[in-house]
């Protein structure tokens, strides 16, 4: 039990860092020196000391949203194995309590954003659901695909069964759904072919966006559920790449957490070498995650 | 489960996937040409096949598939001066999702198909299906002659596919005698692209309806 709360914990604690990398190799490859690796922690203490300002048009709706999201994700991470390890809450089925808390913090966001009464938040709401309506089934179906392989419905178990790690042996279907993943990754997470997080144009921007008019203590609640959304999407990533080793609980840690630093380096090469999609090639761009996770669903079915 | 055999199978069908969502002409040569040299790879990890017609079909298809084809088609292009195809009806992300469907209609074809032997992944008939089903779209669908030479022979490279899956060993006379009408079909459809874009300016192939020998009175 101490090492389910030790891990819990670590998450909590290491997230905000994975921020830092990527600017750190976006910095690298522009030629700059780039903020601090801490940049985030210093981002949110400095706001969690300033009140936040609500506007007399907005209900307890727009202080919920924050609160709301930010909880969510906190459940999300105490379901998601870390390092092959077992997760602090699994049952059958907590696969799908998976998926609707990321729907719930979602849908909360995009609630105080329509709450905010602002068209440029209003719009960028409306962006935000019309792209989960495809990112949302990608992640679905290829976590149905890594379901269906391995017949467990609980994340732990899915991610700790033989059928995944010695992983040759289903190597195409793991590709596929590893392929599909990334890009629901990288468009949940409004990195760059998806959405531009340092874009600086409300009609660009996407999640910026919605999260224009909250200040204070809830703009540090937000950026903070944004960087333990990125790390629960991206240990579903490594987490099908990773092997356990048989050292132990330290190494594994060690290892795993290795693995997120250098998914958040190639998070930051992408958006180094990309440019961003048009708008209105971004569902094209999520189809492609769509058809992949329904190819790696139907060759899970043989 | 032989892992190497998936991987290539995947990357065939995969393959056909880029091709429905890209609209880039020279991508789509090029694809089509690597589909090719795959699926004339595909008699050599097959256990117990490699007979010497076997390798000499393989040989020439590659050759032919991999060199000549995309040669031919590359140089089609320069003199057609285009890059890119139109925008088929439905869009993209639809001939995308409809590659899936295919792949989904297959698998229930190959559901109701009786073999004589063992196919040597179940994967293979499935993506042969689904190939063939490409090609076949990418003709009805796009409008460009040259991309409708491509899904051509994306369908020879389904035909040929089904063949090695499930042939032992193929008539070496069969399966050159193909590959020969392949040849003077695309070379043929080589210079009717000629000219079409001589006489035209462009090679659509949806405009060719509005020839007419004489005038309406």
């Amino acid at each position: 039990m101490s090492m389910k709360i030790a891990q819990f914990v670590l998450i909590l604690m290491v997230s905000p860092f994975l921020f830092g990398v990527i600017n750190r190799t976006k910095a690298f490859f522009a030629g700059r020196k780039g903020a601090p690796l801490f940049q985030l922690y210093y981002d949110i203490v400095k706001l969690l000391h300033k009140s936040a300002v609500y506007s007399k048009s907005t209900t307890w709706i727009f202080i919920a949203g924050p609160m709301v999201s930010l909880s969510a994700v906190i459940v999300a991470s105490l379901i998601i194995p870390f390092a092959g390890w077992p997760s602090i809450i699994s049952f059958d089925g907590d696969i799908i309590l998976f998926f609707y808390l990321l729907g719930l913090a979602r849908f909360f966001t995009c609630l105080a954003a329509l709450d905010a009464g602002s068209s440029f938040e209003g719009m960028g709401a409306s962006r935000e659901v019309q792209f989960a309506v495809f990112a949302e089934p990608a992640l679905f179906v290829s976590l149905a695909a890594l379901a269906r392989l391995t017949g467990k419905s609980s994340l732990t178990d899915i991610f700790g069964s033989p059928q995944i790690h010695p992983w040759v042996s289903y190597g195409p279907l793991l590709c596929l759904a590893l392929g599909a993943l990334f890009i629901v990754f990288l468009a949940e997470n409004s990195r760059i072919p998806v959405d531009d997080p340092n874009t600086h144009l409300e009609l660009t921007m996407i999640h910026e966006a919605m999260v224009l008019d909250h200040g204070g203590v809830d703009f540090a609640y937000i950026l903070y559920g944004a960087a333990i959304k990125f790390w629960i999407l991206g240990s579903l990533l490594t987490g099908i790449i990773f092997k356990e080793s048989s050292y132990g609980w330290g190494v594994d840690t060690i290892i795993f957490i290795l693995l997120m630093v250098l998914l958040s380096v190639i998070v930051g090469v992408v958006e180094s070498a990309l440019a961003r999609l048009r708008l209105l090639k971004v569902p094209h761009f999520l189809i492609v995650a769509l058809s992949l996770s329904l190819v790696a669903f139907i060759i899970s079915l043989r | 489960m032989n892992i190497y055999a998936d991987f290539l199978i995947i990357s065939v069908f995969l393959i056909n996937l880029i091709m429905l969502s890209s609209s880039r002409i020279r991508v789509c040569i090029k694809l089509m040409a690597l589909q090719g040299v795959l699926v004339a790879l595909i008699p050599f990890i097959i256990p117990h096949s490699v007979a010497t017609g076997v390798v000499i079909a393989s040989v020439i298809n590659i050759i032919l598939k991999g060199m000549v084809f995309p040669w031919l088609l590359l140089r089609a292009l320069q003199d057609a001066n285009i890059r890119k195809e139109v925008e088929p009806v439905g869009g993209y992300p639809f001939s995308l999702l409809l590659g899936v469907a295919f792949f989904i209609m297959s698998f229930w074809l190959d559901s109701r198909l009786v073999y004589s032997k063992t196919v040597f992944s179940n994967l293979a008939v499935p993506v042969a299906f689904a190939t063939f089903l490409t090609g076949a779209f990418i003709i009805i669908s796009r409008t460009k002659a040259l991309t409708q030479v491509i899904g051509y022979l994306i369908l020879e490279n389904g035909i040929y596919f089904f063949g090695s899956a499930l042939l032992n060993e193929q008539p070496l006379l069969v399966e050159l005698a193909v590959l020969l009408d392949v040849f003077v079909a695309v070379f043929v459809m080589g210079i009717a692209i000629f000219h079409i874009n001589r006489e035209f300016d462009h090679i659509e192939t949806n405009k060719l309806s509005e020839l007419k020998d004489w005038i309406e009175p």
